[in-house]
């Protein structure tokens, strides 16, 4: 009779339905949580809810024609995307950029990783509960639309980062906005460092917490941030230099032991690193207008595969293009950090609580249309 | 000057008269006073938690480089009556698996747990409802109905969101409860009173008087505890947005939802102005040359001050875990507070 209570009364795992729509997966990224009590012990990401068929649209449009699609697949960082695309397609074609065209671009793509970060500081310290400094990040980040809103009329979706250079020049104004910017954001930087890095919640909710195994990270196809804070120097812009990054001086932050606070703290420098890039750059802009290479109207690259990869603010952002030496490509391969870096999230958060997984979530920085495509 | 209790008993006095000159029971004025004074109390509240919410919008939005609303009203005052108008016309949505009884009690049992504590609460110089002689054991004892409200809506609404919420809002409270019982129980040697009157009156109108001073420790063990009991942050775990979208409250919508919401507000109040009436001596003056500020004023503008510091927190906080919460009260603040106690104790047995 005790037995058959007990038997009733034992406990029991329970399935949750994280997502699609939950304030913390930031967008449509769904997980099946079993659960026990506050503890995960089982996870199953499912994704696809945002899948737009990308890689099929490529087939039937001409190289130039897809670029504006590239704007779609990370629209929080749309510059990375473009510089993928067309740094890809002129390896295939063979197309020589003009020196200033690569400055701008360079400026272009961090400015936009610094806006990306920010948005990254402003979901995941929300994700904590804490909710100032997301409307301090994204007061920052403001300040880059306006930017990139002067230079090439956009806010959200760029366009900017042509095959064979940019659209057009920077607007005069541009520089002396962007250097104050940058004077003005590094005592930013310091402001959510005050209120963050050394808080005691928030070194509680984070040191420790979903540790990544650089072994694991490399096995799972982690990249940028993810696989810097195990540790692991691993950075495409110092790894094979592209555009003119060999010619800046920048270091590659790393963390120590692979958890959310290292993850978090390598972010952070990137802001600093940034800056460094961004000043040098403009200090070392070539004078001309030369800012988009010669080609001819119709772009027939040779027959012939290339794969290229940029750094872009997730991790390591990759074209594989297949041509058969039409005016549209046969194939093309998009491999985004986003995808790989989600699947750390399951291994990192067995066995911690529900509130450990959305910090460790926000930690990754995953964006759901990068993931689906 | 403007001191209410005066122009109360003056009123009381005419009507006794009336009543006495009529030969109707003096018992019948007695139960409208009654009425008259939980009418009073509640109209009040009510004003105030509308204040509140506005207040907190208000102040959330300065620390975030924001104007918050601005268009209902002169820099927005209506627009928690706007958004309470709005809840009143929002459908009542019950879930169909829910506990239906238990799910429409809850939100009246937040509710009235709110108001009731106010019975014993000094507004004022001979501004209270009822002055029980256990005054602050009451308090304690009716704040703690909140957590019978969330873990009701929790377990009625059929949503392991809600449940999870729910759980934790229970353990939470109730680990809580015993830190914040023992911090306040200083207060209560040093005056030899659990009244709240007395407490206040044992104070006097110096502030280095009061017993934030000599019960400093006691006074932070009391709003950390307080803060964890109302559940607002770096506490509020049962609604943790971020992990279980609205924990407890995530299946309520229209009206029981404000009323989960009000109450929350208004035990913020609370919790801040038992803080007042125990550690900055209630609605006494900080020196006696400013008692020409009517006694209600001082304990409006010292409670509303640990309002806005409580949202202070809010804004600033990122949010515990829900084990390092439980290891915070009890490996913490419970021997802390034991602490406090044992020091208040050889305090009074050397200094009296």
């Amino acid at each position: 009779m005790i037995d058959t209570e007990r038997q009733n009364l034992r406990d029991e795992e329970f399935l949750i339905n994280m997502g699609p729509q939950h304030p913390s997966t930031h967008g449509v990224l769904r997980l099946m949580l079993k659960m026990e009590g506050e503890f995960i012990r089982g996870i199953t990401p499912h994704v696809g809810y945002l899948h737009r068929s990308i890689e099929k649209i490529a087939e039937n449009r001409t190289y130039n024609q897809f670029t504006p699609f590239t704007d779609r697949i990370d629209y929080c960082a749309s510059m990375p995307s473009n510089l993928a695309w067309a740094t890809a397609v002129e390896k295939l074609a063979g197309i020589e950029v003009p020196e200033r065209a690569e400055y701008i671009r360079v400026i272009m793509v961090e400015l936009n990783r610094i806006a990306s970060h920010l948005i990254w500081l402003g979901t995941m310290s929300l994700d904590l509960g804490a909710v100032t400094p997301f409307l301090y990040a994204f007061r920052e980040r403001e300040w880059i639309l306006d930017l990139f809103e002067m230079t090439c009329g956009q806010r959200l979706t760029y366009h900017y980062i042509r095959i064979g250079g940019v659209s057009r020049d920077i607007p005069p104004e541009f520089e002396k906005s962007c250097r104050a910017f940058i004077k003005d954001f590094r005592t930013r930087v310091d402001d959510y460092e005050a209120i963050l890095t050394e808080n005691p919640i928030f070194l509680g909710r984070t040191r420790g917490i979903g540790i990544l195994p650089l072994g694991l990270a490399k096995d799972l196809g982690a990249s940028g941030p993810t696989i810097r804070g195990s540790n692991y120097p691993w950075d495409i812009r110092r790894a094979e230099p592209y555009s003119v990054y060999n010619k800046f001086d920048f270091e590659i932050p790393t963390g120590k032991n692979g958890d959310v606070w290292d993850r978090y703290i390598v972010r952070i420098r990137e802001f600093r690193q940034s800056c460094r890039i961004i000043e040098q750059a403009l200090d070392g802009l070539p004078e001309g207008d030369m800012i988009r290479a010669k080609m001819p109207a119709v772009l027939r690259p040779p027959a012939g595969e290339v794969f290229s990869r940029i750094e872009a603010p997730r991790g390591e952002m990759g074209y594989y293009i297949v041509s058969n030496g039409d005016k549209k490509p046969y194939r093309v391969k998009i491999r985004t950090a986003s995808y790989g870096n989600l699947q750390t999230l399951a291994p990192m958060s067995l066995g911690w609580k529900i509130a450990d997984l959305v910090a460790i979530f926000g930690s990754i920085d995953v964006i759901l249309p990068e993931v689906d495509r | 000057m403007f001191e209410l209790d005066g122009l109360l008993s003056g009123l009381y006095k005419i009507i006794s008269d009336w009543f006495i000159s009529h030969d109707i029971p003096v018992v019948w004025l007695d139960l409208l006073v009654m009425l008259f004074a939980a009418a009073a109390v509640i109209a009040a509240l009510l004003l105030t938690a509308l204040f509140l919410v506005w207040w907190e919008r208000k102040i959330s939005a300065h620390i975030q480089d924001r104007l918050g609303p601005m268009r209902t009203g002169p820099h927005g005052v209506l627009q928690t009556i706007a958004d309470a108008i709005k809840l009143l016309q929002k459908e009542d949505i019950v879930p169909d698996a829910a506990d239906k009884k238990v799910y429409f009690w809850a939100p009246v049992v937040a509710f009235v747990a709110a108001f009731l504590a106010y019975i014993v609460m000094p507004f004022g110089k001979g501004l209270i409802a009822r002055d029980l002689n256990i005054g602050i054991v009451y308090i304690v004892a009716i704040t703690s109905f909140t957590v019978i409200s969330l873990l009701m809506a929790g377990w009625a609404s059929n949503n392991k969101y809600a449940l999870l919420g729910g759980m934790r809002s229970a353990a939470q409270i109730v680990s809580y409860e015993v830190p914040l019982t023992i911090s306040l129980l200083g207060s209560v040697m040093l005056a030899g009173s659990l009244s709240m009157v007395d407490i206040v009156e044992a104070q006097g109108p110096y502030f280095w008087r009061w017993y934030w001073l000599p019960q400093i420790l006691g006074f932070g063990i009391y709003f950390v505890s307080a803060t964890a009991e109302a559940n607002r942050t770096p506490f509020d775990l049962p609604e943790a947005e971020q992990e279980l979208v609205a924990g407890f409250n995530i299946e309520y919508s229209g009206m029981k939802f404000a009323m989960f919401f009000l109450a929350e507000f208004i035990n913020a109040f609370t919790i801040s102005a038992v803080a007042t009436t125990l550690f900055l001596g209630g609605w006494q003056p900080p020196l006696p040359g400013l008692a020409f500020v009517p006694s209600w004023i001082w304990f409006l503008a010292k409670t509303l001050f640990l309002v806005f510091v409580l949202m202070w927190f809010r804004w600033t906080y990122p949010r515990l875990r829900v084990d390092q919460l439980m290891d915070f009260a009890w490996k913490f603040l419970l021997p802390l507070a034991f602490v406090n106690l044992v020091l208040t104790g050889l305090g009074v047995y050397f200094f009296n």
